[in-house]
């Protein structure tokens, strides 16, 4: 397998605290990684880093090989990094259509509107929202507005796709249709990165689990033995509830 | 209901061309311009939204660049289309200053060109004539004729803005616009270059003023710093457009013409308050009419359909 | 030597500045709104210490809180009628509105006061201090006092009184402010009725030191402008240290480049500190 985003000692401050300390991760190309840890681990922070958003403090990023770093976010995502947005970033007025075009348009490699907009008419349909096509993007309800946001992200041709807490909010039918989404999404091959921090979701579709605290990497591994790691239990229960379940182990 | 607006505009046009005295060509000339004007406009301030109060500033480059350029011996024509290639790099080079600004910070600082480029015209009276205005060369033929002239040369300005704007409104640059308008953070991670569409938008909103600042000025003879980086130079385009409907393609077009019937019509007879009838036209407008003239129509559409 | 001079009258005219933008910025820091109107409703202040003087007698330093409260009630009834329906709306429509209701009210003050530069001459005339090389009028250093006692006063009313407290919390989250039982409508209006106050206030202060006329309102607008963004915006210590800034500058400029030189320098230093440093130097970030 070959390494497609390779993270070197990335670390990001904020005026003090460290967001993202000094993380070193390898991703290879059809994986799907779940990127786990509890409320403020930096995992947002992390994909943040990765997109371009924000710049890292400390080390490297790259992607096939070519260090991405400093690049302007516009051209991370023409390289084919996509991200989907815990909270959503739709264009409010524009129709559900034009928001998936303009994934295809600017960096999906469509080389007209009017070719986007078809590309965008059949991402609808396999994400399952092709009957508001048309409406205005904010008339969307949560559950459609996150599908919404995956096709965007798919209708930008990534190779990697991150996908941060899209299934915060749905309730457990839209959580199988979306798990069910991204296995389809792994097979057409874009590799993907799924930032959760409910378990059973992540460990019912991931091929390796990452764990982060306090913006530290604390697991890397296949999913049955990271859930096993002593410093994960601790990561979510704390101390003394991860001795308590250590010595119900023993 | 907008085809109808446009018609409309069109004939009238004809006739003031065909059939029209001085008054009637002089009316179409300040139409073509005001169209121009608001059209520019709407590519930072109703595409992008970006709310601009530059205008007056490349309009004003526009005037004096050519003016100073013609008293230097450059023929009439070239001088125009220099001014709006000087309006354009001004609005290139700022751009790079002042673009990343969002907002209110945004429009004060466009506000602020206007004001800074008058006083630094005002002050370099050597070169522009300061606060004794600037005279223009002559040009030839009658009364009648020149009035034909330089309406021709505004039409064709006006034109040619609404080509362009037709051009950008359909493709890849407006859509990239709108998604910068709604979300620009979300179109910077769509892959958007939002810096150089920005850039683009606002030096297009700087050309077209900066031509037509050559052709009025060439067009009245005489020009000071008063008049030519005049801030309702800013407003009025701006106010066209809302008028119109803001970031629609013949939006500007049917506001210029709604402003200038307005202004003619009634605040050149009430010459002492006609800046408190402007005052409450905006007022009005701000309050009551926020998307322009075309919602009282679709309103009522829908109450007919209902 | 000649720079001592240039110190005090930059210094003595930073608390003049000081109280023209405080009310200014007081309204952009809080309510989010630029309100143009503000140049205008200095003027106004001015003319009722003018015609004060002039009609009745009466001194420009007890004019000063009249002005006050007549651009207090015209500023409150204002917002809670025309400007509070925009108060949400994107930053085009606010500035337009605004710009519009001065387009009225400027005219309005053209028609009724007529274009003429009017100043308000002091019978008998204050007379200078003079310190060493240096000499300070008196008008304007008792200007500069009052001025200073003015902002000194607001920033107490802010820091200490309930009205203070709630229009703080507006400034900081409308919502929670809401929640915890602000009347954010009643206190909104308020704050724009205490920026006009501020501003009228001021305005009959300057008289005796500016010649007025509604055809300069925008210069003190434009002076606002220029302190609240170097200052940095909704803080009293802001339009203090803006409004030094400007005075000194405004003095220098004059010494250096000559005085026609001051505006378009203090502009161009705004775009500066826009482009580079847009919360100013006190750097409470202001709204975008």
């Amino acid at each position: 397998m070959s390494v497609l985003l390779e993270l070197d000692r990335v670390s990001r401050s904020f005026k003090g605290l460290r967001a993202v300390d000094n993380v070193s991760l390898r991703i290879n190309a059809g994986e799907i990684v779940g990127l786990i840890g509890p409320n403020g681990a930096g995992k947002t922070t992390l994909v943040n880093l990765v997109t371009g958003m924000h710049p890292a403090t400390a080390g490297r990023v790259r992607f096939d090989g070519r260090d991405i770093t400093r690049l302007a976010p516009n051209h991370i995502a023409k390289l084919g990094i996509a991200r989907t947005f815990q909270v959503v970033q739709p264009f409010p007025r524009m129709s559900v259509g034009d928001n998936i075009a303009a994934g295809a348009l600017f960096s999906g490699g469509s080389e007209s509107l009017t070719t986007a907009r078809r590309q965008a008419q059949e991402l609808a349909k396999q994400v399952g929202i092709a009957d508001c096509f048309e409406q205005p993007a904010e008339t969307l309800t949560l559950a459609r507005r996150k599908r919404l946001e995956l096709a965007k992200g798919l209708a930008m041709n990534p190779r990697i796709l991150f996908l941060d807490e899209v299934n915060a909010g749905l309730n457990p039918a839209e959580i199988d249709h979306a798990l069910k989404l991204i296995g389809k999404i792994s097979q057409s091959g874009i590799t993907i990165v799924v930032i959760e921090h409910l378990m059973k979701v992540v460990l019912s579709i991931s091929t390796r689990l990452v764990v982060l605290h306090h913006g530290q990497l604390i697991a890397d591994g296949l999913p049955q033995e990271v859930v096993r790691d002593g410093r994960v239990a601790e990561a979510y229960l704390g101390k003394r509830y991860a001795d308590v379940r250590r010595g119900a182990q023993a | 209901m907008r085809t109808l607006a446009i018609l409309a505009i069109v004939v009238a046009l004809f006739t003031a061309l065909i059939f029209g005295g001085n008054y009637a060509l002089r009316l179409a000339t300040i139409f073509s311009m005001y169209t121009t004007l608001a059209l520019s406009w709407n590519f930072i301030g109703g595409l992008a939204g970006y709310p601009s109060f530059a205008t007056a500033a490349f309009f004003g480059l526009g005037t004096y660049a050519s003016a100073v350029l013609q008293s230097s011996g450059m023929p009439m024509l070239a001088a125009w289309l220099l001014g709006g290639m000087v309006a354009a790099a001004f609005a290139g080079v700022i751009g790079l200053a002042i673009l990343h600004l969002k907002g209110h910070y945004f429009a004060i600082a466009s506000l602020a060109l206007v004001e800074v480029l008058r006083e630094l015209v005002n002050i370099n009276d050597q070169l522009t004539g300061g606060g004794m205005g600037l005279n223009l060369p002559v040009t030839q033929g009658g009364v009648t004729q020149q009035a034909l002239y330089f309406l021709t040369a505004m039409l064709t300005l006006a034109v040619l803005t609404l080509l362009s704007a037709g051009a950008v409104h359909r493709g890849k640059f407006g859509f990239a616009l709108r998604c910068i308008q709604q979300n620009e953070d979300a179109a910077v991670m769509l892959g958007v270059n939002a810096r150089l569409y920005k850039a683009a938008a606002f030096t297009l909103s700087a050309v077209f003023p900066g031509v037509g600042g050559g052709i009025y000025a060439s067009w009245v003879h005489y020009i000071d710093p008063s008049d030519a980086f005049d801030i309702l130079l800013s407003v009025k385009p701006l106010v066209m457009v809302l008028v119109g409907g803001l970031g629609t393609l013949f939006g500007p077009v049917i506001g210029a013409a709604a402003f200038l019937a307005l202004e003619e019509a009634v605040w050149r007879s009430f010459l002492t308050i006609h800046a408190a009838v402007l005052g409450a036209l905006i007022v009005t407008l701000i309050l009551f009419l926020p998307n322009g003239l075309m919602s009282i129509s679709r309103r009522r559409l829908k109450a007919n359909k209902t | 030597m000649i720079y001592l001079q240039v110190l005090a009258n930059g210094l003595v005219l930073g608390g003049l500045y000081a109280a023209i933008a405080v009310g200014f910025s007081l309204v952009w820091g809080v309510l989010n709104v630029i309100n143009l109107l503000h140049g205008s409703f200095i003027i106004l202040g001015a003319y009722v210490a003018f015609f004060g003087y002039a009609l009745f007698g009466l001194h420009p330093f007890l004019s000063a809180p009249i002005a006050g409260f007549i651009l207090f009630a015209i500023g409150y009834s204002l917002q809670a009628t025309v400007i509070n329906r925009v108060i949400h709306a994107p930053v085009l429509m606010t500035l337009t509105l605004t710009f519009g209701l001065d387009l009225l009210l400027n005219n309005a003050m053209l028609l009724a006061f007529k274009a003429d530069y009017r100043k308000v001459v002091l019978e008998p005339p204050l007379g200078s201090l003079f310190f060493g090389p240096i000499v300070l009028p008196l008008d304007r250093i008792a200007v500069m006092i009052l001025a200073l006692l003015m902002t000194y006063g607001l920033y107490l009313l802010l820091r200490d009184s309930k009205l203070g407290r709630a229009i703080i919390a507006i400034r900081m989250d409308q919502e929670a402010a809401a929640l915890m039982g602000v009347n954010i409508l009643q206190t909104q209006a308020m704050t724009f009725a205490i920026g006009a106050f501020m501003a009228g206030a001021a305005g009959s202060l300057l008289s005796i030191i500016y010649p007025i006329s509604p055809l300069n309102s925008i210069t003190f607008l434009g002076k606002a402008f220029v302190i609240c963004v170097i200052g940095g915006l909704g803080s009293v210590g802001g339009a203090i240290v803006g409004g030094i800034t400007l005075g000194l500058l405004e003095s220098l400029t004059a010494l250096w480049f000559g005085p026609e030189y001051a505006v378009p320098i203090s502009f161009a230093l705004l775009i500066a500190f826009l482009a580079v440093r847009p919360t100013g130097l006190l750097g409470r970030r202001g709204y975008e």
